[in-house]
């Protein structure tokens, strides 16, 4: 029986461990600093830091951390790279905040997860008057605020541009559709003629992409997911209209069966195979699909626009991200600082220059040289401008699998529009109730 | 039982007679193979030719990549991704993984297989116990145990979940084959003098060899493309192993799958494991014929 | 290996039963216990501190002034075992079990036969057999990752299998539905199918030539030689290979949540639920509540699987082998 006692003292030891290891855990939750108003508490402490973040995409982000640290000598800033898939990012961000650890410093948080880290103070309320807001583009800026203070700072954005066929719309005398009526009549037209041709796709998987593509929809009809006061609202006419284009359009075939399965890779193969007529897509595109070696059919064949709507130009969903700082971080007034760096508009400029990421700062789009390199920016900024962002709730991932649930079996036709609305209603009172 | 243990046993048609009798299936053997072969590498081979293509033709589908180029390979290998020394920490942490669940695996196997003691099932069911949770769960307060002892960032926290991971297996697995092999030869080694360490070590081990080998591979494997605890465990950049980087991998503009450089990665992974096992089989049925007790 | 060598030398005279066994019961002892070590260090600590969450749920009351959440945990009893059966979350459960479960059976016994013809391949003698090995090992090699990426591109609704197919209307794979758990099971198969062939062939490897030689001065046809004299000798091996099939397939989580995308209800297991409520939602307690019932649901198949086949699994030393 030597066996089962070393087994039960191990067991014993485990045991022991738990308790030792989750007193440890809930012993400095933190509590909410008074509820201050908009001055948050001092961040203080300088020295070594850590930006984490996705992988650096053109090596720029070294230079930009080299150049930092140059002229900071005793505050180090590291990189820590994060999977390139955004899910996993979240898993670390949100694993490193339930740790309690202090290994990550400065964050690069996307614009959904804005409302949940800051609800759990996992990130630091930033003082406003630190960085260059006015310089910004509103709408990005209002990405990093919760219960209107400030989490973050917009480093970069994102929006939804039209993709279409000028070549053929240009041939069928047509200008590019800012109505969904529009968008039907033009695909009406052009696709009798140019067989193996489809009409309108967006990313309509069932992940992120389709409660953007939802969310799109319900505001380009006047409707809205989550209302201002926070509370959703979707069982509307409006938002009935908006699901309804997207349920008609697979119904119709004006959306093909296949668009099911898109995320943003598999439209844009479409797209650049030259399968799709109009395409709902990021500003990522424009450069690969103007690629000359023969990736792409429809290089100089194609322009962007504004996203259609029911009555006139539609609403894209902001996309994006903000640089935060962690609760759990030792030295985060030079995180501040650094942040302060990383936003400015030479670094923007140099970023969006190797990298094509749409910046935050506005005076960027309207520079002549950068429109030229970058003739989207144009249209890129009005789409920003008039973006709407994506409910800023803490129960932001449970809300989103909620829509896209309802979203797909009503695509997929298992359910009709009014009971998936009807339903999703019920659902998302329950997750943002207070 | 004499004990040459050849590899071949079963020829392809042997006697004359069955040759003639089964003359029309004779290829039926071949035509299995075949498929099987098929059925193994073809998606592989798409995972080849998909890492042979220009980053800007990953949507081509021809089944031979045109225009043929590596720049696949060279983007994984860049300077600012590290992928060479995470090939060496995934060698480490593999290699040392295996090395020790070989040790200890065969030391436990040994008592299960060939010592009289009450709670050998007892042993065996605990054993097994651990490898029924999802390792999704076993995460969290893994991580909050390994930075309260202060392993983050090192080569332990890789190494010693895997070893559990691949533990109960390799005690399963050395178990079963040590109770296959004749206790006579042990007993005989032990009346000529030897320790029943000794021989244990110097007949039956032998003997077990290709489920000792079969072993090491699965545990070299499983460690080696272990990805959410190696993921978790380590930050700094020169202690990662392979399948970080690769998940850390990225297009030119964030949006885009960088699905060639992510299949020339496999590739790369695969092919070192796949000649590290051809070369050990090599040796090992070498070492049987020459060493095989008769 | 050396670290053996205190043990007790056996005597050749067998001494009184009662002192042998107390003699190799200590030198057990100190022969399993460093296993034990390691998979308590690893596992236990966890698997308890995920039995407690089980029975806690994170308090979720938002501060309407702040919009900040309250922080801890409260002890809900049974609730979060409860909450799994009832209304939409007992739907999604039972519809997970159901796949969990079809997935384990359907897939491990398509592996079982391929794994064991691959072993039998594996093992033949035939010029270029090493290449055939070589061949066979590939897919077990290739990172679950990767796999799962590779085989999202070759479903894909303008994939490789639906070119192959050339159908009428292509099959979208990876949208919910049937497909979709075709889609998984072929991606799993292939995967794993050469993890069985391994164990087997080692199985394979120690079966002495002389038995086969009997047999076949006996004038057994292959296809007898294959039920009464391979089967029966690879028979503890197989069962090992397929017993962790099974508990690896319980838990499935890689294929349904890469190749098809998690919300699935074709393709959602239960490992993949528990990883959405813990990762993506933060629900711990829920999350922690299915593990645990997937962990007594594998330890119930795995019990019921060794008493059912145990004989051969457990069974006394010596037994079955070439003699």
């Amino acid at each position: 029986m030597v066996t089962q006692g070393r087994v039960l003292r191990g067991a014993a030891l485990a045991a022991a461990l738990v308790l030792g290891v989750s007193a440890c855990g809930s012993s400095d939750s933190g509590s909410p600093d008074g509820g201050a108003g908009n001055t948050p508490a001092a961040l203080e402490g300088v020295g070594p830091i850590s930006f984490v973040t996705g992988k650096d995409l053109s090596g720029n982000l070294q230079n930009q951390i080299d150049e930092w640290n140059k002229s900071h000598p005793d505050q180090q800033a590291t990189l820590i790279e994060l999977p390139e898939d955004a899910d996993a990012q979240r898993q670390q961000f949100v694993q490193n905040a339930q740790t309690q650890s202090d290994a990550y410093t400065v964050l690069n948080l996307d614009v959904i997860w804005t409302a949940e880290f800051a609800a759990n103070q996992w990130v630091e309320q930033l003082p406003e008057s630190e960085f260059p807001l006015d310089k910004l583009l509103p709408t990005t800026v209002e990405t990093a605020k919760y219960f209107d203070k400030l989490y973050g700072v917009p480093v970069d954005s994102d929006g939804g541009l039209l993709y279409y066929r000028k070549d053929l719309l240009d041939a069928a005398g047509l200008t590019p559709p800012t109505t969904w009526a529009e968008l039907t009549d033009a695909c009406g037209k052009i696709q009798p003629t140019n067989p193996g041709l489809q009409c309108y796709a967006g990313q309509f998987e069932k992940y992120e992409g389709l409660t953007v593509n939802f969310s799109e929809a319900v505001n380009s009809a006047g409707g809205v997911v989550v209302g201002e006061d926070g509370k959703p609202n979707v069982n509307t006419p409006e938002a009935k209209k908006g699901l309804d284009f997207l349920v008609e359009g697979v119904k119709s075939g004006q959306i093909p069966a296949a668009a099911r399965t898109y995320k943003e890779e598999e439209g844009r193969r479409a797209f650049q195979a030259g399968e799709l007529l109009f395409h709902r897509q990021w500003p990522y595109q424009y450069a690969k699909a103007s690629a000359t070696d023969g990736s792409s059919q429809v290089a100089g064949k194609f322009a962007v626009a504004p996203l259609p709507g029911l009555d006139g130009p539609g609403a894209s969903t902001l996309g994006g991200h903000n640089y935060a700082v962690s609760k759990f971080a030792k030295n985060k007034k030079s995180a501040v600082d650094f942040i302060k760096f990383l936003v400015g508009e030479d670094q923007q400029r140099a970023n969006l220059e190797k990298t094509s990421k749409a910046p935050t700062w506005a005076a960027l789009y309207d520079d002549p040289a950068l429109v030229e390199k970058f003739p989207y920016l144009v249209e890129l900024k009005k789409s920003i401008e008039k973006a709407e962002k994506r409910p800023a709730v803490v129960k932001y991932q449970e809300v989103s699998t909620a829509i896209q649930s309802a979203v797909y079996d009503a695509m997929g036709g298992t359910t009709s529009s009014e009971d998936a609305l009807k339903s999703l209603q019920g659902k998302l009172e329950e997750l943002t109730k207070q | 039982m004499s004990t040459t243990l050849d590899p071949t046993p079963q020829e392809v048609s042997t006697s004359p007679a069955a040759a003639k009798d089964r003359a029309w299936w004779w290829w039926l053997p071949y035509a299995g193979i075949g498929l099987i072969v098929l059925y193994c590498l073809s998606p592989f081979y798409w995972m080849l030719v998909s890492s042979l293509r220009r980053t800007n033709d990953i949507f081509a589908d021809s089944p031979v990549p045109t225009p043929f180029s590596i720049e696949n390979y060279t983007a994984a290998f860049a300077d600012n991704n590290g992928f060479l020394r995470a090939l060496l920490n995934s060698f480490l942490v593999a290699g040392i993984t295996t090395v020790l669940v070989l040790l200890i695996g065969t030391l436990t196997a040994y008592a299960l297989a060939r010592l009289d003691f009450r709670g050998k099932n007892v042993v065996l069911g605990i054993v097994m116990i651990t490898s029924m949770f999802p390792t999704i769960s076993l995460l969290v307060p893994l991580l909050e145990l390994f930075s309260s002892i202060g392993w983050i960032n090192t080569y332990q926290a890789m190494i010693v979940p895997s070893m559990s991971f691949a533990l109960p297996l390799a005690v399963w697995n050395l178990t079963t084959f040590f109770r296959q092999m004749p206790t006579e030869l042990e007993e005989a080694a032990q009346i000529d003098g030897c320790t029943p360490a000794q021989a244990f070590r110097k007949v039956i081990l032998p003997l077990a060899a290709p489920g000792v080998f079969t072993t090491a591979i699965i545990t070299f494997i499983a460690a080696w493309n272990e990805f959410i605890i190696a993921l978790s465990v380590v930050n700094e950049k020169g202690l990662k192993t392979a399948p970080v980087i690769i998940s850390q991998f990225t297009g030119e503009y964030g949006r885009d799958t960088p699905f060639g450089a992510q299949m020339a990665a496999g590739v790369i992974v695969t092919i070192p494991l796949v000649i590290l096992v051809l070369l050990f089989q090599r040796r090992i049925v070498a070492g049987l014929t020459a060493g095989g007790v008769k | 290996m050396s670290t053996t060598t205190e043990a007790p030398p056996t005597p050749s005279p067998p001494p009184p039963r009662q002192s042998r066994r107390a003699g190799a019961g200590r030198l057990a002892a100190a022969l399993v216990t460093p296993t034990m070590l390691v998979l308590a260090l690893v596992v236990a600590y966890p698997v308890l501190a995920a039995f407690r969450l089980a029975f806690y749920q994170k308090k979720d009351g938002i501060d309407p002034e702040t919009g900040l959440l309250e922080q801890g945990e409260t002890f809900v009893g049974l609730e979060n075992f409860t909450d799994m059966l009832v209304g939409d979350a007992g739907d999604r459960f039972r519809n997970a079990l159901f796949n969990t479960t079809s997935f384990t059976v359907v897939a491990v016994s398509i592996e079982v036969v391929l794994g064991v013809l691959m072993a039998l391949v594996m093992h033949r003698a035939f010029k270029g057999r090493a290449l055939v090995r070589a061949a066979i090992l590939v897919p077990w090699a290739v990172p679950t990752a990767i796999a799962g990426l590779l085989w999202r591109w070759i479903f894909q609704a303008d994939g490789v299998v639906n070119k192959v197919l050339d159908l009428e209307t292509p099959i979208l794979w990876t949208t919910d539905g049937f497909q979709a758990w075709v889609a998984v099971v072929i991606a799993d198969t292939w995967k794993t199918a050469p993890f069985i062939g391994l164990l087997v062939l080692a199985g394979l490897q120690v079966i002495s030539n002389e038995v086969y030689e009997a047999a076949k001065l006996d004038g057994a046809s292959p296809w007898k030689t294959f039920w009464a004299i391979t089967l029966p000798l690879v028979k503890p091996t197989l069962l090992v290979a397929v017993l962790f099939r099974i508990l690896d397939t319980l838990r499935m989580f890689d294929l349904p949540f890469t190749l098809i995308g998690p919300g699935k209800d074709a393709t959602d297991t239960i490992t993949v639920i528990a990883y959405e409520e813990a990762v993506k939602f933060g629900k711990y307690g829920p999350a922690s509540a299915y593990s645990v019932f997937l962990f007594l649901y594998v330890a119930v198949v795995a019990f019921v699987f060794v008493k059912l086949l145990g004989a051969d699994v457990l069974g006394t030393r010596a037994g079955k082998k070439g003699r």
